[in-house]
């Protein structure tokens, strides 16, 4: 319960940091940090504009999203403190729902009849697709590790002992940020600032939503930031007490939220046709951590 | 129980016998009425087993049989129900989709028999444990599809497929003949039991040679790569009723098949395991490897079933490998994972088939590249086939996810195995499963947003409309079931876990332990399921309720400026997953045909790709060729005359009688020279 609350909170000024970081690398003085969300209550405010060629499914894929990304965020705890869902094998019930959100995203974008929104949800399939196994073998690796199969049975009993471990948690930690990166369409992966449609992924997909869909899509941007930013943060909060764990989840956050303001302003995104090969890299570095988890348990000697 | 399966069979007989004498109409009665009264006492068998009463009984049989018992147990208890009920709404579904050829009465007629013919003997076949009959029973289910499959059969293609099928049909017949010879030689009984008799005693290695033959043959008619190639041919090609029942059900008999093997069969099932896993992850990731590509939507669907298979397969090689270490979780969550998404698999692909049949009825084509916008015109067939393909995506709140996460969790489970080979398999099935749940999204998120989203490609869908009543009402009681799995999992897997008690020892504390974590799991997982459906809906209503006084204007898709007619520059299913397939042409064969523009004013130019099955060129096309090539130097027997032939015939009977009495003057000469 506590999680749910600190990611929502977390995801009100979150984008806003990024902006904030970004505009200040470029010497601006920008915007506050709570702009991105008034803009999207203006945009609850407002009217919307709907394409002849598309159908109910266009109407319903933007809340089904947002009420899948809620539903994902429950499913993660906070340290010592459960989630509101937990049970055995909670995260894979987490990525899948995951999964369900963004295939209405897709099959909503093909539902335009646009070739741009066709191009953009033929991107994000196939990039999410290949982000997929990271995440599934980095979860696989601290399950071994700690033998536990739940996020908070994971996160819990995580401790750093040895060089290898300190090692693993980097790792582990920098899978997370660009596993987050794809799936919020960001740098490297994706320009949100782009201008040209057909160099967008996500930004394309959602060109023709309009007024309260769009707010509810950009705000379900937002919460998966955070939410992933609480994934990062758990990494180095163990079992400790409330006292201690809501000033780092904060810390970690606002960090990450920085992180990518620097990482966005100091770099240009990738060819679209190197992405793929970048985000199989990440499957490799989730090898890595697997592999360093065998030697840590001296498995190999067996 | 007995008099009942014998009513079973009889009730078949007599409506086979009627079938011919009747007209049109009363032959889609007929076949009706036989089908839901054999699938009442179907039910009823496999009701009374499934509540504690195994029939265990034995016919005396003929000389040449022997005794023939009669045993249904929970895991042919468990296949009958589900076979039953997909060949009750393919049979419902049949009917109406069989409206449009009622000028062919003949054909129809045999299609109804081999109908009632196919479900009867799948029946017999999950009860009768006589190698002899089962045989017999495999042999007439194989040929009565064969002219299931066939029923437009004055369409080359489809006598094609139909033939193909045959062929591979019978060279599993072949594996599993030889599997039963070797048994029956070596212990002298056709009973099943035999096998158990024989492996027993025997080293481990005879059992897992005996079992590679079954599986072999077992794996034909399931679909394992690199076996599969005859199933992309002949789902396309049969009607959409039928593709629906063969690939709910029929390829199902092969996993029957595998786990009854296991039941009997007694040897070192680490080793099979391995086997089994091995082959699975490859046949899944493949088999949804090639659907992406595939532009036929049934051939697409096809293709997924290969991919479930795989998936089945997974759960059943874990839970060999749970009866190897003795590991009774993994026993539960491999096999109860395999045998729940058997009867899902069974489900959404019989969904989808049959959405894809209201498809090919109202459009008049499965290409997917020419549909489009269908969803306007057919909004019930979309929202069933999208439901299909959310559940066979395995996402939740589905049944999809509930068989899926069964298998992750043995996987994940298990990952701190005995030994590093064992942690190194978990992985390589982990990273299996996960590639084919992503790639399973690329699919159907091109399937169903090509062929129902957007605008029309190639057809007149103006006309299109659907029949309510018949073509899609029916349809929604499988939606019902599929949402009753994911959200009521507890109530299947507590039947799931009689069959697969079979497999360990049911009263064992550890089993039992396990079995109250799984339920206590999956009991949560459907609460979760409902929770988020609930969820949906409370952010559907919220939208609505906040948008309710705003203003809504419609206009044209964003076209960067364009605002001429953009029909033709909708992303299609190629464009889609044209990175994609860049990425995986290594594993493929794409025949490209391709001409350039040239000139000033340059003629139309053509671009067509077609993608082929790398396996199938390997495996099937070269030996083939090679057997051609060399078969070819004998075409001067085929003389075309009739005494050539006699002469031939005499040939081969002087041979027979003489070999025998060759081979014994050889012996004498030998003797003789001994002697010298």
């Amino acid at each position: 319960m506590v999680s749910l609350i600190l990611i929502i909170a977390t995801s009100l000024f979150f984008t806003g940091i990024i902006i904030r970081t970004k505009s200040i690398a470029s010497g601006r003085k920008g915007p506050g940090i709570f702009q991105p969300m008034k803009d999207i209550v203006k945009l609850f405010k407002k009217g919307s504009v709907y394409s002849r060629t598309t159908s109910i499914i266009f109407q319903i894929a933007p809340s089904f999203y947002f009420a899948s990304i809620l539903m994902a965020i429950l499913c993660v705890p906070l340290g010592n403190y459960l989630g509101v869902i937990s049970f055995q094998g909670d995260f894979i019930l987490f990525a899948y729902l995951l999964a369900f959100g963004k295939f209405f995203m897709i099959i909503s974008a093909l539902d335009t009849g646009s070739s741009f929104e066709g191009m953009g949800a033929s991107r994000e399939s196939l990039f999410s697709m290949l982000a997929e196994p990271a995440f599934f073998i980095l979860m696989g690796s601290f399950a071994l590790l700690t033998g536990q199969t739940s996020f908070h049975g994971i996160f819990s009993t995580l401790h750093y002992g040895s060089h290898i471990s300190y090692m693993l948690g980097i790792l582990a930690t920098f899978v997370f940020v660009i596993i987050a990166m794809i799936e919020n369409s960001r740098m490297p992966i994706d320009d949100p600032k782009t201008h040209l449609e057909l160099t967008m992924i996500h930004e394309v997909m959602i060109l023709d939503n309009s007024g309260f869909d769009l707010g509810l899509i950009l705000h379900a941007t937002n919460l998966k930031f955070a939410m992933y930013g609480a994934i990062i943060s758990n990494f180095f909060i163990g079992d400790l007490s409330l006292m201690y764990t809501i000033p780092i989840f904060f810390v970690v956050q606002i960090s990450f939220a920085i992180a990518v303001g620097i990482f966005e302003s100091f770099m240009a995104r990738f060819r679209m046709s190197h992405n793929p090969q970048f985000i199989f890299i990440l499957t490799s570095v989730s090898l890595l951590i697997f592999f360093g988890v065998l030697l840590l348990l001296e498995r190999f000697a067996k | 129980m007995s008099t009942l399966i014998e009513i079973f069979n009889l009730i078949a007989l007599v409506a086979i016998i009627l079938i011919p004498f009747l007209k049109v109409k009363g032959n889609g009665i007929i076949a009706l009425t036989t089908i839901g009264i054999q699938v009442a006492i179907a039910s009823i068998i496999a009701y009374s087993v499934l509540s504690g009463n195994p029939i265990d009984y034995s016919y005396t049989g003929s000389f040449i049989t022997g005794a023939i018992p009669i045993r249904v147990d929970y895991l042919s208890a468990w296949f009958i129900i589900i076979i039953s009920f997909t060949f009750l709404t393919g049979a419902i579904y049949g009917i109406q989709y069989m409206k449009k050829y009622s000028d062919q009465k003949a054909n129809l007629a045999l299609h109804a028999i081999s109908y009632i013919l196919a479900f009867t003997m799948l029946i017999d076949i999950c009860m009768v444990q006589n190698s002899l009959l089962f045989l017999v029973a495999w042999e007439i289910m194989a040929l009565a599809s064969f002219i299931l499959i066939i029923f437009e059969h004055n369409k080359k293609e489809t006598l094609r497929a139909g033939i193909n099928f045959l062929i591979q049909s019978h060279v599993c017949i072949l594996f599993l003949t030889i599997g039963s010879m070797w048994a029956k030689i070596q212990t002298g009984t056709f009973d099943f039991n035999g096998i158990t008799q024989f492996t027993s005693t025997s080293p481990a290695l005879i059992g897992i040679g005996l079992f590679t033959f079954f599986f072999f043959g077992f794996a034909i008619k399931s679909g394992f790569v690199p076996f599969h190639t005859w199933l992309p041919l002949a789902h396309p090609a049969a009607p959409a009723h039928i593709s629906g029942v063969m690939s709910g059900v029929i390829i199902k008999i092969g996993i029957y098949g595998i786990l009854r093997m296991i039941l009997l069969i007694e040897t070192n099932f680490v080793t099979i395991g391995y086997l089994i896993l091995i082959t699975s992850v490859i046949t899944g990731v493949y088999g949804v490897m090639l659907a992406i590509i595939q532009h036929n939507l049934k051939k697409l669907l096809a293709y997924h079933s290969i991919e479930n298979i795989g998936i089945i397969g997974i759960g059943i090689g874990l839970g060999c490998l749970g009866i190897g270490y003795h590991n009774h979780l993994l026993i539960l969550l491999g096999f109860g994972g395999a045998l729940l998404h058997t009867l899902n698999h069974s489900l959404f692909k019989s969904l989808l088939f049959y959405s894809a049949g209201n498809v090919y009825q109202h459009a008049h084509t499965v290409n997917i590249e020419s549909l489009g916008g269908l969803i306007k015109k057919m909004p019930h067939t979309a929202v069933l086939f999208l439901v299909g393909s959310l559940a066979i995506c395995g996402l939740p709140p589905f049944n999809g996810f509930v068989s899926e996460f069964l298998i992750y969790l043995g996987m994940f489970k298990s990952l701190n195995g005995v030994d590093f080979s064992f942690t190194a398999l978990m992985l390589f099935a982990i990273l299996g499963l996960v590639l084919i749940g992503g790639l399973a999204m690329i699919c159907f998120t091109k399937a169903f947003s090509i062929v129902f989203l957007g605008t029309p490609r190639h057809i007149n869908i103006e006309k299109v409309e659907e029949d309510k009543k018949t073509t899609v009402y029916p349809l929604y009681t499988i939606v019902g079931l599929i949402l009753a799995i994911g959200i009521l999992p507890t109530l299947f897997i507590r039947v799931i876990s009689l069959p697969v008690g079979q497999f360990s020892i049911s009263t064992n504390p550890a089993s039992v332990e396990a079995f109250d974590s799984v339920i206590k799991t999956s009991s949560l997982i459907g609460v979760y399921s409902a929770v988020f459906i609930a969820f949906v809906a409370i952010m559907y209503f919220l939208r609505r309720f906040f948008t309710r006084n705003k203003p809504a204007l419609l206009s044209t898709t964003w076209g960067c400026g364009f605002t001429g007619s953009a029909v033709k520059m909708q992303y299609t299913a190629s464009s889609y997953i044209r990175t994609y397939r860049k990425i995986i042409e290594p594993f493929l064969r794409v025949r490209k045909f391709k001409s350039e523009a040239v000139g000033i004013f340059p003629a139309p130019v053509h671009h067509e790709t077609h993608p082929y099955d790398k396996v199938e060129h390997i495996l099937i096309d070269k030996p083939i060729g090679i057997l051609r090539r060399i078969l070819s130097r004998f075409t001067f027997l085929q003389s075309g005359n009739v005494q050539a032939y006699i002469l031939y015939g005499f040939i081969f009977i002087t041979l027979i009688i003489l070999i025998p009495e060759i081979y014994q003057k050889i012996l004498v000469l030998i003797k003789f020279l001994n002697h010298l």
